[in-house]
């Protein structure tokens, strides 16, 4: 059976574990010609220039070859062919597709159609598993481990999905504590908070962003996006409220990281990043080595 | 069923020779009913009635299919809509089995998802549901992970 990647919780713990250490691998050792001149399409039916360069470094480094779409206004789909045509038709040129959609679900339909894996890059709001894991291989490099992490959350949690999803994994760890900072027109949905209940996990959620985040281990920040708000003076307050700035990590502890998964508009001040507990640009450079460890996997070559 | 309500049931519909009578479907949603067992496409004897009064319901509506048994599969699809839905088997005038409908874990196709951004809104998908919780019936998307919840069910 072909491994495709849609959700987060396509993998068991053990594959997240497995990711984690192929990723060091590839870190360490990043130029490995296991693809072997195999075919990969990069799908991207929507702009995302960051994840298509990250992933195309990856495919490069391990020696495959790219066939995508450039500009998705010239696309196909453009034209109106559907998405199931798309794929039909691909699939036969490539060992490999890789997708990023603007519908939620057409990662999952596109792997149901396809008789090659599908990775999914983005669908939408939905899921973004390759953005995931590259955080938690981040959270694993600057912590030494996934497990006993007191992780905070900021921002928009409401429809940011990469909180939702790596909300999800870290479940799968041992005693995670989520703390859930965001203005109350935002908060975690509430499916989440039920996900965490039934597995007896502890959250707390708070709307000021305050001095509690002298407990965080790690603070992932979200961007909190203008149109998300009906009422622009609301958006306004809220945008200036859930600011990090270099002065409030005074009293935070040493092993702390800043996460975010970019690009940042003003929710992280510039003078956060000259501070060594400022991450995330290091974190998307693992985005390369998580992903040629995702390719690895799925294509069974590691 | 007590004799009295069996005498009831005869006074409202008449009665069939064999067949299935599915009783205790909300009025409203009678013609849902109809549509998702087909019943608007077959050929056999079909009597209904609606707006009857129901201590359980408000007002409900009864459906009498002549000739016509239901597979499980088949009849819980109605689940949805008719939860409290039950069925008499009938053989020669007589209820010979009583059968309950169960929501059931997966439902596909029937109902539309709720998120307008999923692609079975875009695109000839045939929609898949997991059935979550039961009180109220939350289903999630099986493509876009969304629920669709309760009063939200819309009949495609
Ligand atoms: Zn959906």
């Amino acid at each position: 059976m072909k491994k495709d990647l849609i959700s987060i919780t396509d993998y068991s713990k053990e594959e997240y574990l497995k990711i984690m250490r192929l990723a060091a691998e590839f870190e360490e050792n990043p130029d490995q010609d296991l693809l072997g001149g195999q075919v990969v399409a990069t799908l991207f039916f929507e702009p995302s220039t960051r994840t298509r360069l990250s992933f195309e470094t990856a495919i490069n480094r391990l020696g495959g070859k790219i066939i995508g779409i450039a500009d998705p206004g010239s696309s196909s789909a453009a034209k109106g062919e559907s998405l199931h045509d798309s794929i039909r038709m691909v699939s036969q040129y490539a060992n490999l597709i890789v997708m990023r959609h603007p519908l939620d679900g057409a990662a999952r339909y596109a792997a149901e159609v396809s008789p090659v894996p599908v990775i999914n890059a983005g669908d939408g709001s939905n899921q973004h598993p390759t953005q995931t894991l590259l955080d938690m291989y981040s959270i694993l490099k600057t912590q030494g481990t996934l497990d006993n992490l007191n992780i905070f959350m900021v921002g928009d949690l409401k429809y940011g999905r990469t909180v939702h999803s790596l909300l999800m994994a870290m479940s799968a760890f041992k005693n995670p504590i989520f703390n859930f900072i965001s203005p109350a027109e935002l908060q975690m949905p509430n499916e989440y908070k039920i996900y965490l209940r039934e597995k007896n996990i502890r959250y707390f959620e708070h709307r000021e962003f305050s001095d509690i985040i002298s407990e965080a281990d790690i603070i992932y920040m979200t961007r909190v996006q203008k149109e998300r708000f009906s009422d622009p003076i609301e958006y306004e307050q809220v945008k200036n409220a859930y600011v990090l700035r270099n002065a409030m990590l005074e009293k935070t502890k040493p092993n702390l990281r800043i996460l975010h998964p970019l690009p940042r508009v003003n929710e992280i001040h510039t003078d956060v990043d000259t501070n060594e507990k400022a991450y995330y640009f290091n974190q998307a450079l693992n985005g390369v080595y998580t992903r040629e460890a995702i390719i690895a996997h799925t294509m069974n070559l590691k | 069923m007590s004799d009295i309500s069996k005498r009831k049931l005869k006074l409202k519909v008449s009665a069939i020779k064999e067949g299935t009578v599915i009783d205790h479907i909300p009025a409203p949603f009678l013609f849902k009913v109809i549509a998702i067992l087909g019943l608007d496409k077959i050929k056999n004897q079909i009597t209904f009635g609606t707006n009857l009064e129901s201590v359980k319901l408000g007002s409900k509506a009864i459906i009498k299919v002549s000739d016509k048994f239901f597979r499980n599969d088949e009849i819980n699809k109605i689940a949805l809509i008719a939860p409290h839905a039950n069925l008499n088997i009938i053989k020669n005038y007589e209820v010979v089995e009583k059968k309950i409908v169960e929501i059931p874990n997966e439902i596909k196709g029937i109902v539309k998802c709720i998120n307008p951004q999923c692609i079975t809104n875009h695109e000839k998908v045939t929609t898949c549901f997991k059935v979550v919780a039961t009180n109220p019936i939350s289903l999630k998307c099986k493509y876009c992970e969304k629920l669709t919840i309760g009063e939200q069910i819309r009949i495609q």
